[in-house]
């Protein structure tokens, strides 16, 4: 057991083979304005070109994994806010479902809505920020992320009336939600929803034409299909590379059976793809929006077999996982029967998807990294947790 | 999808010595798993990566559990002398049955995406104890993305897996040395400022309050 | 043509630009702590204790109308384990008249808090709320972030001032109770009267003493 302490910085270690070459190694963060977060690259330049490139994370690691085994269920849903901060709402749903499943607890109608509703707000916000955050990245100084982030705060504030909070919802309960939705609350999404597509159009306008986007991005950061399914990369990522595998469509968790929507697929595999798909990904949770917006039952939102207090599921496990935004977000639950899970592990769609990170930045430019690193999307509270 | 004793049988009439179990899985999700043996795991695991019908080539997460060993009091009869006379007599006897720890591995299959679901295809490997035999096979070679993940389990449970191309920390810091994942982890004893203190942290402060209040010195 | 793109989104980012001029919705700055927006009414900050009184009530008022028990369930489900409790030796009465313990100390350590607001959904008593107050920085990194029971306690005027309708909902419910149990105590009332108005009318009946018969 050696003591926490600060070690002198040493530079990074990479067993690279100089043949008369010199290489230039560089460590890329964690100090760094474009890295998402405290996240730091190993890179080995040979002039401005990629050689090798190791991540290193860990700086914002909580073990959170051990706190949820040592709180009781309901206690470790505010910690999973706090995974992916951006989009805690669809956290709280991966977590609820999994223990729905281990619990054999049933969701009722009206809960189910107001979860797709919620989850497809969650969507669109995380998908004008990436958007928003790639264009400052690519040196747009925050004009394309100041727009999103107008519309974010839109959806903050219907989440800041239905759940008292902008960002740390901990809103779903296993059963269900965890309050009604407010008098009036159906209508201003519906305002809101309204306005959304001309938000998207502004966006495409403003950059989908753009010969800077295009030049910096089409054709950089290249990832094939086999070597994405092989390595587990899911959400945006996986599709990007032309593979049809959208959870929502695979697993019919929820209700997402009722709804038409499709599921937009890449062609090339390069940084252009990823963002046009966000920007299609965007529509298409309008699309969802509109036909759930419609028809909301009434009707209770908790299973009325859940408890708030004492909850202890039977002994045995279950794997619960969901299309959050980032990816497949994914709860691995053990309980043996007491109020603590034995064991409860994240699979976090953020960390598996940058195993593939050198691959993509090899042989391309140092300035492309930072791109090919914004454009997979990564949030580092999920990342380390 | 085939269930899990389908999956057995498949496994069986391919590859025969596979040292495969069922291990099953009481709680209403019906997520039943298999049980790897070391030596065989890795080809079990590119069997069901290769094969047409399962093509499992999706490995969506894997971690590792920490099953601590447990005292175990049995009843026995023995026999014994007893002042001169043989004598079948019940003793109770302790014994420490050796924990072990595990990787669990939860695998799709992308190729066939669209066939009814009916859960994820569960895989597990266990430790011979939690001390000295901790080694596992790494499944690395068969899907990347245990890459990272296996240096994870590595780093916070201590399985060290054989095969695996870059086997480090990965979110501790390099020369960390112990294992936080594990049951018997403690935290390292640094409060500088507990207001609110619960568990055990209430019953040193406490404690440390008696030993001040007997020996008469503050600190 | 080269630049098209470009041009096209140049005349977005004009658009937006000449209509924060005329138009609130492209205008999205607020001059903060000069301007505020109004503050939605189901926003949490920090856990306060409710009692029933004046707003500005002194320090005994407060604990007489003080609503918390000390039943300790939100100190147990609560996930940092920010709040400690030490129960009081002595009762008061509550709401309905009924003595109840009440918390001698009631400690929340708001910067270990996470405003998950736990602890108001566990309550049985309605007796901690949410507060709306955020702008509570102070240059004491240790106990000037340590509430204790008077700094949070905060009448059931400033509940209904911050949160209208869930107030109303609570009083409702109080008053619910408060109509039962009153009820409750009548009707035993009631009948503990109507049994001394018969015994002292009717004639004392003498019951005879059972008879003892051995081995009975």
């Amino acid at each position: 057991m050696s003591s926490p302490g600060f070690k002198t910085y040493r530079p990074p270690v990479m067993e690279v083979s100089e043949e008369g070459d010199e290489l230039l190694e560089v460590a890329m963060g964690p100090h760094h304005p474009s890295t998402h977060g405290v996240f730091r690259m190993d890179v080995a330049l040979d002039g401005e070109r990629v050689v090798k490139l190791k991540p290193v994370f860990g700086y914002l690691h909580r073990n959170h994994e051990k706190i949820a085994e040592k709180a009781s269920y309901l206690a470790s849903m505010p910690y999973t806010d706090r995974l992916d901060y951006f989009c805690s709402l669809t956290n709280n749903w991966a977590y609820a479902l999994a223990v729905e499943k281990l619990a054999g607890l049933e969701v009722p109608e009206r809960a189910e809505y107001i979860r797709v509703i919620t989850a497809e707000l969650t969507r669109i916000q995380n998908h004008a920020s990436a958007i928003g955050f790639l264009m400052q990245e690519m040196g747009a100084s925050g004009t394309p992320l100041m727009y999103a982030f107008r519309e974010r705060e839109k959806i903050l504030d219907l989440f800041e009336e239905l759940t008292g909070s902008r960002m740390m919802c901990n809103y779903m309960r296993f059963g269900g939600c965890r309050v009604e939705l407010p008098v009036g609350w159906l209508n201003k999404v519906r305002v809101i929803v309204d306005g959304l597509p001309r938000f998207i159009d502004e966006t495409e306008a403003l950059l989908t034409g753009n010969e800077i986007l295009m030049a910096r991005s089409q054709g950089v950061g290249i990832l094939k299909p086999d070597l994405a399914i092989n390595a587990g990369v899911s959400g945006v990522m996986l599709r990007c590379t032309g593979v049809n595998y959208d959870i929502r469509k695979v697993d019919h968790y929820g209700i997402y059976d009722r709804f038409k929507f499709r599921v937009p697929l890449g062609d090339h595999g390069d940084i252009y793809d990823r963002y046009m798909l966000r920007v299609l990904e965007m529509r298409e949770s309008v699309e969802i929006l509109k036909q759930a917006l419609k028809d909301v039952p009434a009707g209770p939102i908790m299973d009325p077999k859940s408890k708030i207090r004492g909850f202890r599921p039977k002994p045995g496990e279950a794997y619960g996982r969901i299309e959050a935004p980032k990816g497949e977000l994914g709860f691995y639950l053990i309980s043996d029967g007491s109020p603590n899970p034995y064991r409860y592990r994240v699979r976090p769609p953020s960390l598996i998807n940058l195993t593939i990170l050198e691959d993509m930045c090899l042989g391309q430019n140092v300035a492309d990294v930072v791109l090919i690193f914004g454009s997979v999307d990564i949030v580092l509270g999920e990342v380390d947790r | 999808m085939k269930t899990a004793e389908e999956l057995l049988a498949i496994i069986k009439a391919a590859l025969p010595g596979a040292g495969v179990e069922l291990v099953s899985n009481p709680s209403p999700s019906a997520q039943h798993s298999l049980l790897l043996g070391s030596s065989t795991a890795v080809a079990v695991a590119s069997f069901l990566r290769d094969h047409d019908e399962l093509a499992l080539d999706y490995c969506s997460n894997a971690t590792g559990v920490d099953w601590p060993g447990k005292e175990v009091t049995e009843k026995m009869k023995v026999t014994k002398l007893v002042e001169g006379v043989e004598t079948v007599v019940e003793e109770t006897v302790k014994r420490v049955e050796p924990g072990y720890l595990e990787a669990v591995y939860h695998l799709y299959s992308v190729k066939h995406a669209h066939r009814e679901i009916a859960g994820p295809v569960v895989l597990r490997m266990r430790t011979a104890n939690r001390t000295d035999q901790v080694q596992l096979p790494s499944l690395t070679p068969v899907w990347r993305s245990a890459e990272f993940q296996e240096r994870e389990i590595f780093d916070l449970f201590g399985i060290v897996f054989t095969g695996h191309p870059d086997l480090r920390r990965i979110l501790m810091w390099d020369e960390y040395e112990d294992h936080p994942m594990r049951r018997d982890y403690v935290d390292p004893d640094d409060y500088e400022y507990e207001p609110t203190p619960h568990d055990e942290v209430l019953k040193r402060a406490e404690a440390q309050k008696a030993g001040i209040r007997e020996s008469g010195v503050t600190a | 043509m080269l630049g098209e793109g470009i041009l096209k989104g140049l005349g977005e980012t004009a658009k937006n630009f000449a209509g924060s001029f005329v138009s609130k919705e492209r205008l999205t700055t607020v001059q903060y702590p000069e301007e505020r927006i109004a503050p939605i009414e189901n926003t949490r900050d920090f856990p306060f204790l409710v009692y029933d009184g004046a707003e500005d009530a002194d320090e005994a008022a407060k604990l007489a109308g003080l609503r918390c028990v000390a039943c300790q369930i939100c100190e147990k489900e609560c996930p940092p384990k920010c709040i400690y409790i030490v129960k009081s030796t002595d009762k008061k009465p509550d709401y309905v008249g009924k003595p109840q313990i009440y918390p001698a100390r009631f400690d929340i350590d708001i910067s270990v808090c996470m405003s998950c607001q736990i602890c108001v959904e566990v309550c049985p008593f309605e007796a901690i709320k949410m507060d709306t107050e955020f702008e509570l920085s102070t240059t004491d990194r240790f106990g000037g972030l340590l509430f204790d029971r008077d700094h949070l306690a905060r009448s059931n005027q400033h509940y209904h001032k911050i949160h209208p309708t869930e107030a109303a909902e609570v009083d409702a419910r109080l008053a619910e109770e408060k109509a039962k149990v009153e009820a409750k105590a009548k009707a035993a009332a009631e009948a503990a009267a109507a049994k001394a108005a018969a015994a002292s009318a009717a004639p004392p009946v003498v019951k005879p003493a059972p008879a003892k018969e051995p081995g009975a």
